[in-house]
């Protein structure tokens, strides 16, 4: 299955790009954290929240949409 | 209500005094309204380090943001009686002492407007995926997090 991934703030900075089209075999969001920790290592140390098609999702969520989002902390207002 | 399709809450840059004073003024038109409450979120120079923030400059999800802001209108009209609300936060770059964000709400009573700015305002902070990149003077960065 083919999904974007997109980072942003401060999670951008460390992955260099804002969005990326992965191939993925990963059925849940703990599995393709895996896969994205191994790629951006850095990130381990980050705080962020996943969103799945611009929800909010935990670790042991299935992946069944096309877009999932790393967020960093709001900052909004 | 629900078959409303999100707002494009944003607004590039800082949200002008202008526009502020001239979204009061047109609700002189509606007149069931007795009471309007407005919140100004304005950036602050915060000194962290010996280094002062001089902007913040700002991204977000914008799709899931706008939804999110619509979501938080919705709620607010179920739980208050409001006549009209309105929300803008700013993308890209606000200087210290300028506007970044403007909630508005209006009801016919008072008390209503009291409750629902800080129920919008908070639920804005909370829910809403929004990126604070904070600029010192000497131009290094740190990122802002909501506390």
């Amino acid at each position: 299955m083919r999904i974007t991934v997109k980072y942003f703030g401060q999670i951008s900075e460390i992955t260099q790009k804002e969005e990326e089209v992965l191939e993925i075999y990963e059925t849940s969001i703990a599995q393709l954290l895996d896969r994205i920790y191994s790629k951006y290592e850095k990130l381990k140390n980050k705080e962020f929240k996943i969103a799945q098609n611009r929800e909010l999702v935990d670790m042991n969520t299935e992946i069944n949409g096309s877009e999932i989002a790393l967020l960093p902390p709001f900052a909004g207002g | 209500m629900n078959d409303k399709k999100p707002k494009n809450v944003f607004k590039s840059g800082p949200i002008s005094f202008e526009f502020i004073g001239d979204s009061i003024y047109k609700h002189q038109t509606k007149t069931s309204i007795g009471a309007h409450n407005i919140f100004l979120g304005q950036v602050r120079a915060d000194n962290i380090d010996g280094k002062t923030v001089s902007a913040i400059e700002y991204t977000a999800y914008e799709d899931m943001a706008n939804q999110k802001f619509h979501e938080i209108r919705e709620s607010a009209f179920e739980k208050f009686n409001l006549t009209c609300m309105h929300i803008y936060h700013s993308l890209g770059t606000v200087k210290a002492g300028e506007i970044c964000l403007f909630v508005f709400v209006s009801s016919p009573r008072r008390k209503v407007v009291f409750e629902a700015l800080e129920y919008i305002v908070e639920a804005i902070k909370a829910n809403v995926p929004v990126f604070g990149k904070e600029i010192f003077e000497d131009n290094s960065h740190q990122w802002k997090v909501n506390s």
